[in-house]
């Protein structure tokens, strides 16, 4: 982390205890660039995780208000904080297992409610903390600790179930696009109702080690590759696609 | 003082809002759902929020969500979403949060019978969640006490920063009663203590000074093993022990201030009836109808369930040689009982999801004198 954002950093921190090449401290670091730029108050924010190594961004790294609650209920307990004090500026962050997976029904339910809050998905496709089981958005045919002759099922669209479900915002970008994706968080911190950033974050330890992607330089090149934006997508022909995930913004109407 | 006539349902409502409570969260389930839905509208008229979750699960975590953003914060269920909560209450315990979780007990095990009475969740409101942990649990046996009840579970819960259970059962929900309510009510508050340590004390049983979010003090929350400030210490056998203990301590080390209880006819007593909830209005009823046959019996009446009351043979008088434990469970606290005395515990368990009569205590009874 750069010594700018450092007074954004819990005083006495000295490391994180993410594994080389993990996204999760990239994401860490936009989050606080989104937040420096729009100047908010971190007295004014409270940030909510659940289990998992993506909750472990917020919590104790973040020096304002946080809340590391049980797997899978950052969510609802973010919804209790928000609305009985509505001055609070409510970011939730996780991983694709903790809110997309046990905690799946809370993420449509707020959806649907359109809570005022920023929920922020650290999705590495992958179970990272327990050791690398599959998850709803481990894409099909990937090997992981569960799914060894590759899995058979086919991953969410976090986005397209967020939108439908009734949120304002939904956005999806990968690490590997740092300037779009804080441009997003600011967005979406900006904007009143439920706002969803899925970021693709790499897992080289859990994820990377079963799918010939074992070093982190790997993991990226790879995110490079496969994360296009939506613009390029709609010149490609559906051959072209397959495997290619899309990024950019999925507002009601706006596609 | 002001006269209502209402359902202890209801009253466990006034109660909560007398209290201070201020955030509701729930998901419905009989015999629990007027609770909910009397607050949805005293809400509105009071101004308070009130949450309908998509499950206990979610609706227990947004209590600990609203408590924390300074909320008196209370949630209502029954067997099965008692059950779904327990992670919840857990949580709670682990990180001081003060929470009001109101359980109508229906005859279960599972879905069980929805419309009919037990007690037989005494055991899973103590065991429920994982590790060694404590909560208050109280046991009200009319309206006039569920509506008081409910009032000192804040209390306590905002005092010893605890979740605190009011085990209450289908019989006294929807039980309709007059009840008289008195202008002053001590209400406590819990402390603050802006900069100090929200999760240590000098003393091994302390409880801390609770920060609230959005005022700066830049809490840290978890429920992993954490020093006194929070931070994470996962694999320090020192703090992970001095963290549990505290967590133990602060409420056992206080029990005789939480503990409350009713004795009855103690003083020549060779038999004692110990009971609670709803049955403890048939054993009374027992118990003095065969005092009025000159019969040395006595009644202690548990308005605590956890924690236990151990002092139990102090309690019975120095006469009991048979205790008497009538209850809608298959024994749950004449097990406990056993634990603290050495004299003749006899159960008398019904589980067919109706309240035990007066009769068939008295029948039982006469066994024994
Ligand atoms: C109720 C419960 N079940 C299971 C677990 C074990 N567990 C901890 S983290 C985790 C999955 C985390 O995956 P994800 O949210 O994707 O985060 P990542 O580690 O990949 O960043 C699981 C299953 C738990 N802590 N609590
Ligand atoms: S296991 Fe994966 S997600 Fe967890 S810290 Fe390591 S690289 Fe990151
Ligand atoms: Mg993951």
């Amino acid at each position: 982390m750069s010594r700018d954002m450092q007074q954004y950093l819990r005083p006495g921190l000295t490391s994180t205890p993410f594994c080389p090449g993990c996204g999760h401290g990239i994401l860490m670091g936009l989050i606080l660039r989104a937040i420096d730029q729009l100047e908010l108050d971190m007295d004014e924010m409270l940030f909510v995780s659940g289990i998992g190594c993506a909750a472990w961004i917020p919590s104790p790294h973040f020096n304002a208000d946080t809340l590391h609650i049980l797997h899978g209920r950052a969510i609802p307990a973010a919804t209790g904080a928000k609305m009985f004090n509505p001055k609070l500026r409510v970011v939730v962050v996780g991983g694709d297992g903790d809110l997309a997976d046990i905690g799946g029904n809370h993420l449509i339910h707020a959806a649907r409610r359109n809570i005022d809050l920023t929920v922020i998905c650290a999705s590495n496709m992958v179970y990272g903390m327990t050791g690398g089981q599959v998850s709803s958005t481990t894409s099909v045919g990937a090997f992981t600790q569960t799914t060894t002759q590759g899995n058979p099922y086919q991953p969410f669209d976090l986005c397209k179930l967020i939108i439908a479900a009734g949120a304002t915002y939904a956005a999806r970008y990968s690490v590997t696009q740092p300037f779009a994706l804080i441009a997003s968080i600011k967005k979406a911190l900006q904007t009143n109702g439920f706002c969803f950033i899925e970021v693709l974050s790499p897992c080289p330890t859990q994820f990377g080690r079963h799918n010939q992607l074992d070093t982190p330089v790997a993991m990226i090149k790879n995110l490079m590759e496969t994360c296009i934006t939506k613009k390029k997508a709609k010149k490609l022909s559906p051959e072209e696609l397959k495997g290619k995930i899309i990024t950019g913004e999925f507002t009601n109407g706006a596609d | 003082m002001v006269r209502y006539y209402l359902s202890g349902n209801e009253a466990i409502v006034e109660g909560a809002i007398r209290a201070g409570c201020r955030y509701y969260a729930g998901y419905p389930i009989t015999p629990s759902t007027e609770i909910m839905e009397r607050i949805s509208i005293r809400f509105n008229e009071i101004g308070g929020v009130f949450m309908q979750m998509e499950d206990e699960i979610a609706a227990i975590c947004s209590v600990i969500g609203a408590s924390w953003a300074g909320a008196k914060a209370m949630t209502a269920t029954s067997g099965p979403g008692f059950s779904l909560m327990q992670e919840g209450i857990g949580y709670a315990a682990m990180t001081e949060t003060p929470i009001v979780v109101v359980d109508v007990q229906r005859a279960g095990p599972s879905t069980g019978q929805a419309t009919r009475v037990a007690s037989g969740d005494i055991m899973q409101a103590k065991w429920g969640s994982s590790g060694d942990y404590q909560v208050i649990a109280v046991s009200p046996w009319s309206v006039q006490e569920a509506y008081e009840q409910t009032i000192s579970a804040f209390n306590l819960a905002e005092k010893y920063r605890v979740p605190v259970l009011l085990l209450t059962e289908e019989a006294i929900g929807h039980l309709r009663e007059r009840i008289d309510v008195v202008k002053d009510i001590e209400i406590f508050n819990r402390r603050k203590k802006p900069g100090a340590a929200p999760f240590g004390t000098e003393e091994r049983d302390g409880v801390p000074p609770m920060p609230t979010f959005g005022e700066g003090e830049k809490a840290l929350v978890t429920g992993s093993t954490h020093d006194s400030y929070g931070f994470r210490r996962t694999d320090d056998p020192l703090v992970q022990d001095r963290l549990v203990s505290r967590l133990n301590e602060k409420i056992i080390n206080n029990r005789e201030e939480i503990i409350d209880y009713e004795d009855y006819y103690l003083e020549d007593a060779t038999v004692v009836v110990i009971s609670y909830g709803f049955t403890a209005r048939s054993s009374l009823f027992a118990v003095e109808a065969l005092r009025a046959e000159g019969r040395k019996i006595g009644m202690l009446r548990l308005k605590t369930l956890w924690p236990f009351p151990d002092s139990l043979k102090r309690n019975i008088g120095a006469r009991a040689n048979v205790l008497f434990v009538p209850e809608m469970n298959k024994g749950q606290v004449a097990g406990e009982v056993r634990k603290y005395v050495s004299c003749q515990v006899v159960t008398f368990t019904q589980t067919n999801g109706e309240v035990i009569y007066p009769d068939a205590i008295i029948e039982q009874l006469r066994r024994y004198l």
